[in-house]
């Protein structure tokens, strides 16, 4: 004789459920444990690491020269950052002078990857919200082909699309070849039509706006206690950007602006992107026309491991990425290799402001909400 | 550049007059990082006063350094978004000693930054509600970035 349970049809029973590590909506590997009340989220677990690659232990093992190019497969969608940040804080230890044309350089290629990374942003942030959107594949598909582009770019600049290894310590690797800057002044035209084309489908759209509207809002005060950072920051009403704030790689010498909401929720977090969007359009085009000659590296080309060697000492050196600040510390003791290095990952901070802002919501939400965070797993679990 | 320099002395002296009161608390010399090293049992109460008094709102990160036979030393960086003042809060652990005051009631932020410094060099965070291991399975053993845990240390059944 089975037990008869009574159940209670109130939606005063309290249900736990997990979302992920496989979940389309994470764009990596992220599991939630969500305990719900109906279909409202009273509780959230975060669980991370899945990709956990330890960084720091294998940064500590690798000389300065062969460091970068494993920078780069922390955040892999927007790999051009974080070897900024990683040559940065060694520069900034050993005092080397980087050319003036290696600075712009460094700037053409990290707006350019942060026009490819919002692409994939909103490309995939639509797809989540799939089903509001007349299935959100269309704008996933036309993102693609805008981001494809700027790949295309980097793979003549580079010879890689993903991963590059573009930065060495005390400049760059590669010059641009002949006639790079029109196929890229070509490229920064067309993306520009096209946001409009992008904007033409969101805007006015009554789902997207039931969706984002009000949905995840993040306080200042709350942002700035758990170190939420870039986007997400500038749309809780904070104006702080590292390229205006603390300019770095030359970027006092252009004119942009930084867009600020003060909404604090997935629709401000839209905007300001897309202003970002034209922004970085705006500063590429005004590096390439004012590009100065001369050489590209302040250091000869690598040739032995030792080559680099940073005098004992430490530093922190951020970068504005497109997910936010992406630091590196690093403390040095004068050998080849660092004595410690901490990445500060952009995504790992803002992800943890989701147990914050997460109760209350529906489970629909977490998924948009999650996307407009726009975590990269490769950076969160490092 | 003057000016840059006169905004570093003035963020350093008003520094200095906030922890006047906090026995051995030692703030570096100028630069635009400004240095606190913070006696242990003050981790907290310090981060307090740079949070409410000085500004520094904004929680950049938290970690952790192994000097070997001299201990471990938490590094935490924090930083005033308006003025543009950043400090990097230091307290060393003392040789043999893992357990560290947690900053989690000043900074939300502090909770899973702390929980990774606690999954990479097994320090205790007095004070932290749920201090798990962040990143590493929770059967995993040894805590990977102290100096004494070697890089290709086996883990089985893998390698």
């Amino acid at each position: 004789m089975a037990e008869v349970r009574a159940i209670d049809y109130t939606g005063s029973e309290r249900l736990t459920m997990n979302m992920g590590p496989q979940h389309p909506s994470a764009h990596g590997v992220f599991r939630a444990i969500l305990t719900l009340e109906g279909e409202k989220i009273v509780g959230v677990d975060a669980v991370i690491g899945y990709l956990h690659r330890c960084h720091e232990k294998l940064a500590e093992n690798l000389a300065y020269v062969q460091y970068p190019s494993i920078a780069s497969k922390t955040d892999y969608v927007a790999a051009m950052a974080s070897e900024l940040a990683y040559v940065m804080a060694a520069e900034k230890i050993a005092q080397f002078e980087v050319p003036k044309r290696a600075q712009y350089l460094r700037v053409i290629v990290n707006e350019l990857q942060r026009i490819a990374s919002h692409c994939l942003w909103l490309g995939t942030w639509c797809l989540d919200m799939g089903g509001a959107l007349g299935g959100g594949t269309s704008i996933f598909l036309y993102c693609i082909r805008e981001r494809e582009l700027v790949l295309d770019l980097f793979e003549s600049l580079v010879g890689a699309r993903l991963l590059y290894g573009f930065h060495q310590v005390g400049g760059v690797r590669y010059d641009i070849p002949a006639g790079w800057a029109d196929q890229c002044r070509t490229t920064l035209n067309t993306i520009e039509q096209r946001l409009h084309e992008y904007e033409a489908m969101l805007h006015d759209n009554a789902f997207f706006e039931a969706r984002t509207r009000g949905v995840g809002v993040i306080s200042s005060a709350l942002a700035q206690d758990v170190g939420v950072c870039g986007p997400l920051l500038r749309a809780s009403g904070v104006n702080f950007d590292l390229r205006k704030n603390v300019p770095y790689s030359s970027y006092e010498d252009f004119q942009f602006k930084v867009p600020v909401e003060q909404e604090g929720d997935c629709h401000a977090r839209y905007r300001v992107r897309m202003v970002e969007f034209r922004e970085s359009i705006k500063i590429v085009r005004q590096a390439l026309d004012s590009l100065p000659e001369g050489p590209i590296s302040s250091r000869p080309g690598v040739k032995s491991l030792g080559q680099v060697r940073v005098p004992k000492g430490e530093a922190y050196a951020r970068v504005e990425g497109p997910r936010g600040e992406v630091g590196c510390y690093l403390v040095a003791d004068g050998s080849q290799k660092p004595y410690r290095m901490k990445w500060r990952g952009a995504s790992f901070s803002n992800l943890a402001v989701l147990p914050y802002i997460l109760p209350g919501v529906t489970v629909a939400d977490v998924v948009a909400i999650m996307g407009s965070v726009d975590p990269v797993f490769g950076e969160v679990d490092r | 550049m003057t000016s840059e320099v006169n905004h570093a002395e003035m963020n350093r002296s008003r520094a200095v007059m906030l922890l006047a009161d906090i026995p051995g608390v030692v703030v570096g010399e100028g630069g635009p990082v400004l240095n606190v090293e913070a006696p242990l049992e003050q981790f907290a109460s310090v981060a307090a006063i740079l949070k409410e008094k000085l500004g520094c709102f904004f929680f950049a990160f938290l970690t952790a350094i192994d000097h070997k036979e001299a201990g471990l030393e938490v590094v935490a960086r924090l930083d005033n978004l308006d003025s543009q003042v950043s400090v990097m809060l230091r307290a060393k652990l003392g040789a043999g000693n893992t357990h560290c005051p947690s900053l989690y009631h000043v900074y939300r932020g502090a909770n899973w930054m702390e929980r990774e410094c606690f999954d990479m060099f097994g320090i205790v965070f007095d004070g932290h509600p749920d201090l798990r291991r962040m990143l590493l399975p929770e059967d995993w053993k040894g805590h990977p970035l102290l100096k004494s845990y070697a890089i290709d240390t086996p883990y089985p059944p893998y390698r």
